[in-house]
């Protein structure tokens, strides 16, 4: 029986009050904060952020579903590029869902499928998204963005579907034209009344019965939706318990955070969920989609770190919108000033850029990044071995730029020693002048290099460690 | 391998202003400091049998000489080794004349920054960050702090001194003196290297006239001679070396070590030194690099002032890098400049006492190139 064998969220770590962005317009303040993608994340980074937490063991992975309405990219996979930095072969399917923010729940229930009919043993499904929510609008308050991501294979003992129900609708809820920049919606109640009001329930009653249960019998119900009123009125009126049953949607902490809200929320669930218990998970958008879990013993013991109630508490506060502006792109202005973009360097160099793939000399046994021909320690130049480096280690040293422009001021770059003694070298983030120091335990983060130079171009920047000790333990 | 002592003269040299020099261009650099070197040893244009010039990125190929001194129709000869380009001009041209080929030849550096937003290395690859000159050096500063207990006071030190030096150069960039308050009240750059922990960037030019050292006499002024001419490449990408301890630099340390090697002398014999201040923090490691103080001991011998102009050696006189100013190409070659009229005795308000054997060092790239010059006084 295939079942959801591994999870993992990610939140960025700014967080904006919503007041904030209230003082910047004028009007009313919706309460509580929401997250905010640092400059250099996009829905791709963020969904890798929660692969790798996911312990996604690239190797074994048949197929890698990427599910965004904000990809990077408008043609181009970037599953493919996901697949490339978890380190699954190329013979890895992959496939990106978009337009719909069902694309998590439609990718999930696709990957149940591909394991089911026996056409992939191990399947990786990964959400990222970065809210294009229009400047002063409440949209813009009560988005948020996050990454999150799910193993499926025949693991017997995670996360075992018990019935699933889904009902697709040609309906205008909430949408983004191909020209448009931002979501646009119908003024007024129509996409709560007529969309989420008359179809959630339909879908969740389908699925319940389909299950053949009643709402006593769900331990978590993980409803889905724009915000919280929707989706707790929703639950009480279905019967369930607001208070001991059902999963808080997260908007007074991160917002709501589109297509990968069904997985970050389903994560938190699982957060606390007990073996044997049944789990609820309904999805909102042009349509909707749900599904019944039974808990297995091993996603109920799994707690991949950090958890998601740990990542709320670890947050860098966001209080200035101009900030907000750079990070969205709102102004124009060469901040990054590398316009050196190169496909074939990009593809020749794919291994080294986007899984740090580096070296070992099989002569002196040194450990070096990048990979080059001949090696660095002892100029053995018979080749060296194409290794994978550890992403932790510590600041051997760094310099804080204040000159060049950046969007996160001052641009902190490290030469980081590897657990192993690799050097990397490169820029440091989610961090701020100050903050660093000789010997601190930093971990390697896949991030959003430049962008000038007509193509996304990703690498790997330090970031102090982030496990939620405070320092390097596994 | 044969040995270069003695084996040449500078007998001209010169220097233009430096600065920034919106209202001139390359090519009035050029034609100023070429034409002036070689009045400064009496030749014409028609003396010079080859030529070499140093450029980073202000022209390329023998034209960046040719052409604005319309010395056409002989060898010549762009060369570029990052910020030690101008001493790699000097170099391959004292070569050529040591190995017999030219009897006087001229050697011409410089650089045309203001032009551009010029500033820092080329970066060939889209993310893997080759680096650039300011990072090691701010790097290594902050390794610096905590193995040695130095910090930016310390540094400051090397400002005051060379600024305190440059006042006194009329060619100077940044003529002034500095107050160690308003050095740590400057705004940072790259932390912890503030404005005036860092060299400017600069236009200007200078040359030289080298020639075989037996004709060495037959020329307008006293000449000085080429002792030894050290040159060292190391990794050029340390950020990425896991040997590399950010505690000087290896390239110096061997290029100085073929110097004295070649001259027959220790550092202890040095009497004054020019050598690569691009930042504060590069002037103390060069002291230790060149053997002036030990390991380690580079910091304490900034804040006790051990190399000031009333020193015990001299270094920096001219005001450096920092002071005096650095277009690029021309740096290596001002060096060669200011140790030949430090020993013909020529400096003014900045002139040395006694000074008869003077070292030029000239660094290039992330610390990776590093060029040595030994000059004397007499011929041996």
């Amino acid at each position: 029986m295939p079942s959801i064998s591994s999870y993992a969220a990610y939140l960025p770590a700014y967080r904006m009050p919503r007041e904030v962005m209230a003082r910047q317009w004028g009007g009313h303040a919706m309460p509580g904060e929401r997250t905010v993608a640092n400059f250099d994340e996009d829905s791709l980074t963020m969904a890798v952020s929660a692969a790798l937490a996911a312990s996604a063991d690239g190797a074994s992975l048949d197929a890698v579903l990427f599910a965004s309405t904000t990809s990077p990219y408008r043609q181009k996979s970037v599953a493919a590029t996901l697949a490339t930095v978890v380190g699954a072969g190329p013979g890895a399917r992959t496939l990106d869902l978009s337009t719909t923010l069902r694309a998590a729940s439609g990718a999930v229930m696709t990957a149940f499928d591909l394991v089911e009919s026996g056409s992939a043993a191990r399947v990786l499904v990964a959400a990222g998204e970065v809210r294009a929510a229009s400047p002063d609008s409440f949209d813009e308050q009560s988005s948020g963005d996050a990454g999150a991501a799910v193993v499926i294979d025949s693991g017997k003992d995670g996360l075992v579907p018990v019935a699933r129900a889904s009902i697709s609708e040609e309906f205008h809820g909430t949408w983004r034209r191909d020209s448009a920049d931002y979501v646009e919606g119908f003024p007024g109640s129509l996409d709560a009344k007529l969309g989420y009001g008359r179809v959630m329930p339909e879908v969740i009653g389908q699925v319940m019965a389909g299950a053949g249960v009643e709402p006593k019998d769900i331990g978590r119900a993980v409803i889905c939706g724009p915000n919280p009123k929707l989706a707790m009125g929703l639950a009480a009126t279905l019967g369930f318990d607001p208070m001991s049953q059902v999963e808080d949607t997260l908007w007074m902490v991160a917002g709501d955070t589109g297509a990968a809200q069904p997985l970050l929320l389903l994560a938190s669930a699982l957060e606390k969920a007990e073996a044997g218990s049944l789990i609820l998970w309904a999805v909102y958008g042009d349509g909707a989609d749900a599904m019944i879990f039974k808990v297995g013993k091993g996603v109920a013991s799994a707690r991949p770190q950090p958890s998601v109630a740990s990542q709320i508490e670890m947050k860098r506060p966001l209080e200035n919108y101009g900030k907000y502006e750079r990070f969205r792109g709102l102004v124009k202005r060469g901040y990054m000033n590398m316009d050196n973009s190169s496909a074939s360097v990009l593809f020749r160099d794919r291994r080294e850029i986007l899984e740090l793939c580096g070296g070992k000399c099989p002569e002196c046994g040194a450990l070096q990044f990048p990979l080059d021909r001949v090696c660095v320690a002892c100029a053995y130049a018979g080749g060296l071995e194409e290794t994978l480096l550890p992403r932790q280690g510590r600041v051997f040293t760094f310099y804080e730029n204040h000159v060049f422009p950046h969007p996160d001021p001052p641009m902190i770059e490290a030469v980081v020693e590897l657990d192993g003694g690799a050097r990397f070298f490169g820029q440091m983030t989610d961090v701020g002048t100050g903050e660093v120091s000789i010997g601190m335990p930093v971990e390697l983060v896949f991030r959003l290099h430049h962008d000038e130079g007509g193509m996304h171009n990703y690498f790997w920047k330090a970031r102090p460690a982030r496990n939620g000790k405070g320092d390097n333990s596994e | 391998m044969s040995d270069i002592r003695d084996k040449v003269a500078v007998v001209g040299a010169a220097c233009t202003k430096f600065g920034e020099l919106f209202e001139r261009s390359a090519e009035d650099l050029v034609v100023e400091a070429g034409l002036a070197a070689m009045a400064d040893a009496g030749v014409g244009p028609d003396r010079i049998e080859a030529a070499w010039v140093g450029t980073l990125s202000s022209a390329m190929s023998g034209n960046a000489l040719s052409d604005p001194l319309k010395l056409t129709d002989i060898p010549i000869t762009r060369v570029e080794n990052y910020c030690a380009s101008g001493m790699e001009a000097v170099r391959n041209a004292a070569f050529a004349v040591a190995a017999g080929m030219y009897d006087v030849v001229l050697a011409l550096g410089f650089e045309k920054m203001k032009d551009m937003m010029m500033g820092g290395l080329p970066a060939p690859h889209p993310v893997i960050d080759n680096g650039e000159a300011p990072h090691v050096f701010a790097m290594t500063a902050n390794r610096y702090f905590v193995d040695h207990g130095a910090d930016k006071s310390t540094l400051a030190k090397v400002a005051i001194k060379n600024h305190a030096n440059g006042a006194k150069n009329p060619k100077a960039h940044l003529r002034m003196e500095v107050s160690e308050d308003k050095v740590l009240g400057a705004p940072m750059v790259y932390a912890p290297l503030g404005l005036f922990d860092c060299c400017p960037t600069t236009d200007g030019a200078a040359a030289v006239v080298l020639c075989k050292a037996e004709l060495a006499r037959e020329f307008a002024k006293d000449p000085v001679y080429i002792k030894g001419l050290g040159l060292s490449v190391s990794y050029g990408r340390p950020q990425f070396d896991p040997g590399f301890a950010y505690d000087g630099f290896k390239s110096t340390r061997i290029a100085a070590a073929q110097a004295y090697e070649q001259a027959g002398v220790t550092a202890a014999d040095i009497d004054l030194a020019e050598t690569h201040d691009c930042f504060t923090i590069t002037e103390i490691l060069n002291y230790e690099d060149l053997g002036f103080c030990e390991r380690g001991q580079g910091g304490r011998a900034a804040e006790e002032f051990r190399f000031a102009l009333d020193g015990e050696k001299p270094v920096n006189p001219s005001g450096g890098l920092k002071s005096f100013g650095h277009p690029i190409g021309a740096t290596g070659v001002r060096m060669i400049y200011e140790v030949t009229e430090q020993l013909r005795g020529g400096c003014g308000e900045r002139q040395v006492k006694d000074a008869r054997l003077g070292l030029a060092h000239n660094l290039g790239g992330q610390a990776a190139v590093a060029a040595v010059t030994v000059l004397g006084k007499e011929r041996s």
